[in-house]
């Protein structure tokens, strides 16, 4: 599915991700996890074609990236911070995603039902408020039925309802058989839909697994003390 | 009444008949008819025939002839325009006599030399000369009139082929003539289309000068003369006027003259002349103007030339009011002080000032010398920054506090609104 | 690349700047025309207008929308779109808007002025599509500004500084080599100096229409050459499409190797 073998990013003189191998067999959800600039969203990034590597190389269906964007029909990403043209209507905006990527089986009036923003369809999205801008931002990124899906941050501005919701909808998407990319701070979120975690330091894999094992590995009772042991072991 | 009128026609017969009997033998006027079927078959052996005060008629057709030396007071009047050929062989007429008439020919092909001036037709030291209606074509000079005083050149039309300035001469030229009218000519292509040396109290009038190698109208030493409706258009450099005294402009047009050198109207010590109602549209420069004094200039239209006037020095006493000065890119460019020159009244469309006393006069001066003109006449080259916004920013700051352009350069008065100047 | 300048187009075309901008050039043209009267003088004043304005829109609109479109971009990114479809989707939907707001907002009070009509036509199209042409390069250098500078007040510094440059600055350098060097023969250099600055270009192309008397006055044979006939215009036309050409290929290449 995912393949990426020894990738090097910098920034100027600053060095994100330092050979980073990872390989992504099967479906499930899987967690991105890292202290900030560990290199997550450059990861996610690099996958997505938006950031290009030093080196390195990463294959998609064991397709390689480099100038090729055809793949991006394959995968849906939900940005971290959602901004949209202030002056299209949240209808149109979804017809344009869609007109974007020639796709015409969408589920779009279904998430739209799910997130109840139907009152919002005819209005500009300048006049939108951040959470209800997240959700046409999910409608956006679940309305396509492709087998790979990025989420970087997906819970940011939801209210309970919504990332209850948010949930079962990941879940749903995980037992169609499609894998699932997430960057998150919540760990509780986190602990609860992943199967494996990535865990990043300082630009390398720190550790992948389940969540099982990460609490195994570092001999601590819950995920939490797992996470904030690794941190203070590494900084030590 | 028809009856009366047949026996009218009758006498009138008679009468002719009469008077041709009688002509011929007596110092009655007579007519020699000149035709390729009459008894006279050229113009040179009708002209031989006849004698002071006949009319030499010559029927339409083509007559290659050359030095047709007309020696008495006759009238030589073409009849449906004939043509004189001269086959490039010299001169064609040649008039030594006073009080002649030469009227409607078509004269071509006369020689060119680098000796001699050959001209179409020539007066030489005679007076009372009238020449009208013709037309010359493929000539070198066309009427050339030397020490010949109080006659007229009406209606002709010249056209010729000029290239070089060498080896062309001028349309109507007039050297040390006194009292002529020139009037309704045509003239282009030549070298100078009217050409005065030395020539007082001539009219030129109502005349069209364009497309000529050199000048439109030329002046030189030429005193007391008059030149008023005439339209001098895309000629080579324009009119120039010069050593020249007493000269009255009005009226005219002066368009079009495009160049390095050229200008609509050159004055070169020019004195007491008088420039009014003149327009002056899209010449590089509208008027040129060195050492001439006392010289009044109004109700003129400056349109769109590259530099409405330029002044270039030793002049003084000169007053230019009521003028329009439209979308000129310059309007005055200066060499040297103010002197005693005076600009008042004028219309100026670059004018920004206001008039809050509503009197239709500006408030504010205007300066109409930039501080750009005066820096592309030391370097021609920066002529392509012209309307740039940092050539508008330093005219600006040169305007608030004057330190390369004279102070006292400027229109007290500047109208509001154009001037509406009758040209009819 | 079509979709996406539909979609930045319609955008833009709801935008309220859009509609200021149009209403602006409505102001004026109803203003020079109706309230003046005289088309001479509202050809130049138009010219000072579009040559002076028109770059400093152009910059400012550019770079102020590609900063605040970013986050829709990296949304774009994540699509199936080819890069540099989106960024010249974007550069030519954010200029051709401006450019219409220009042409339209000009063009309605002079076709009820009776512009068709009157001789002035050629230089009033003349006015228009060089405006048009200087929205195209100046909107592409801003997009080039954005798009290699994060930092979106040195973004805006720079792009302020480019049209004080190129509108100023420049020909202020440009008069005093000049006159420095007015020895020596300067008409191959200054219009050299002239195509290298669209400004410049424009203007000297605006020129060749309202002070051709002026300009043939000039005794250079390069000039005469260039004012004298028509290979002045070709050469300054075909150099503002060099000009449009040249930063539309680096929107292309920087978009291409940028980071998001």
């Amino acid at each position: 599915m995912i393949e990426v073998k020894d990738l090097y990013k910098k920034f100027g003189k600053n060095e994100v991700l330092k050979g980073i191998d990872l390989t992504i067999e099967r479906s499930g959800i899987f967690s991105v996890l890292g202290p900030n600039g560990s290199g997550k969203t450059t990861l996610i990034k690099c996958i997505l074609g938006m950031v290009l590597p030093n080196s390195g190389q990463i294959f998609i269906d064991g397709k390689p990236l480099k100038n090729n964007f055809k793949y991006r029909n394959e995968i849906d990403y939900l940005p971290q911070i959602a901004n949209f043209p202030g002056n299209l209507k949240v209808s149109e905006l979804i017809a344009m995603i869609k007109d974007l990527r020639d796709s015409k089986a969408t589920k779009d009036d279904e998430l739209i039902e799910l997130f109840k923003l139907q009152p919002y369809l005819n209005k500009k999205l300048a006049n939108l408020s951040g959470g209800t801008k997240q959700k046409v931002n999910l409608v956006l990124t679940f309305m396509f039925d492709s087998p790979l899906i990025i989420l970087d941050e997906p819970t940011n501005g939801l209210d309970p309802i919504s990332h209850l919701r948010l949930k079962n909808l990941i879940n749903s998407e995980k037992e169609k058989g499609k894998t699932i990319l997430i960057t998150s701070h919540i760990l509780s979120f986190v602990e609860e839909v992943s199967d494996e975690i990535v865990f990043l330091l300082e630009g390398k894999i720190y550790f992948k697994g389940s969540v099982s094992e990460l609490k195994e590995k570092t001999e601590q009772p819950d995920f939490e003390h797992a996470i904030a042991s690794i941190l203070s072991s590494s900084y030590a | 009444m028809a009856n009366f009128t047949s026996n009218l026609k009758k006498t009138l017969y008679i009468f002719t008949f009469f008077l041709l009997v009688f002509g011929t033998t007596s110092a009655w006027a007579k007519t020699i008819t000149v035709c390729s079927t009459c008894a006279v078959k050229t113009i040179k052996e009708g002209v031989a025939q006849a004698s002071d005060g006949d009319t030499v008629l010559v029927k339409k057709g083509i007559y290659k002839e050359v030095n047709i030396i007309i020696d008495k007071s006759i009238i030589l009047l073409g009849e449906n325009l004939p043509t004189i050929d001269g086959e490039d062989r010299g001169e064609i007429i040649k008039i030594v006599s006073d009080n002649v008439t030469v009227d409607g020919f078509k004269i071509i092909n006369v020689g060119t030399s680098y000796t001699a001036d050959y001209a179409a037709v020539r007066v030489i030291k005679k007076d009372g000369y009238l020449i009208q209606n013709l037309e010359l074509e493929k000539l070198f000079f066309g009427i050339y009139l030397e020490k010949s005083n109080n006659g007229k050149v009406l209606n002709n039309k010249i056209k010729g082929d000029a290239v070089n300035e060498y080896n062309s001469g001028n349309g109507i030229q007039l050297w040390y003539c006194k009292g002529v009218e020139v009037r309704g000519n045509n003239v282009q292509k030549v070298r100078d289309g009217i050409y005065l040396e030395f020539s007082d109290n001539i009219i030129i009038r109502q005349n069209i000068s364009r497309n000529n190698l050199r000048y439109g109208l030329h002046f030189m030493f030429s005193n007391h003369n008059v030149y008023d409706y005439n339209i001098f258009e895309n000629n080579g450099a324009g009119v120039a006027v010069m050593f020249s005294k007493f000269v009255d402009m009005n009226h005219n047009v002066f368009k079009k003259n495009w160049g390095t050198a050229a200008f609509g109207l050159l004055l070169k010590e020019i004195n007491d002349a008088k420039i009014n109602d003149n327009v002056f549209q899209e010449n590089t420069v509208g008027i040129n103007i060195e050492g001439s004094n006392r010289i009044e200039y109004s109700n003129n239209d400056f349109i769109s030339n590259g530099w409405a006037i330029k002044v270039r020095g030793a002049c003084y006493t000169n007053a230019f009011k009521n003028n329009n000065f439209l979308y000129n890119s310059f309007d005055i460019s200066y060499n040297g002080g103010l002197n005693d020159n005076v600009f008042n009244s004028n219309y100026w469309s670059n004018y920004a000032g206001y008039d809050l006393d509503k009197n239709g006069i500006g408030d504010v001066p205007y300066r109409p010398v930039k501080l750009f003109s005066y820096i592309v006449n030391r370097t021609p080259e920066t002529i392509i920054l012209l309307r740039s916004l940092f050539i508008d920013i330093i005219d600006f700051s040169e305007k608030v506090s004057p330190v390369f352009t004279p102070d006292d350069l400027l229109d007290e008065n500047p109208k509001m609104k154009t001037i509406n100047h009758d040209r009819s | 690349m079509l979709k996406i300048l539909k979609y930045s187009f319609y955008d833009l075309m709801r935008s309220r700047w859009s509609y200021v901008y149009f209403l602006f050039y409505l102001l004026l043209g109803v203003v020079l025309l109706f309230l003046n009267n005289d088309l001479s003088k509202a050809v130049i004043t138009l010219m000072n207008v579009i040559i002076i304005l028109v770059p400093l829109i152009g910059t400012i609109f550019g770079v102020m929308y590609y900063y605040n479109s970013r986050e829709f971009t990296e949304l774009l990114l994540a699509q199936p779109v080819k890069r540099s479809s989106i960024f010249l989707g974007q550069y030519f939907g954010v200029a051709t808007s401006l450019s219409m707001s220009l042409v339209i907002g000009l063009g309605v009070p002079f076709i009820f002025y009776g512009i068709f009509n009157s001789s002035a036509i050629w230089d009033f199209s003349l006015l228009l599509v060089t405006g048009a042409f200087l929205t195209f390069i100046f909107t592409a250098l801003a997009f080039v500004i954005a798009l290699s500078n994060e930092n979106r007040i040195k973004g805006f510094g720079y792009a302020i500084l480019l049209w004080l440059f190129m509108a100023v600055i420049y020909d202020g350098i440009f008069l005093m080599s000049l006159l420095y060097f007015e020895d020596y023969p300067l008409d191959k250099f200054s219009l050299l100096a002239t195509m290298l600055n669209p400004v410049d270009l424009s203007r000297v192309l605006i020129l060749l229409k309202l002070d051709i008397s002026a300009l043939l006055g000039y005794t250079g044979a390069v000039f005469q050459k260039f004012f004298g006939t028509n290979f002045g215009l070709l050469l300054s036309s075909a150099m503002l499409i060099v000009w449009v050409l040249v930063p539309t290929f680096f929107i292309w290449r920087i978009a291409k190797r940028k980071d998001f």
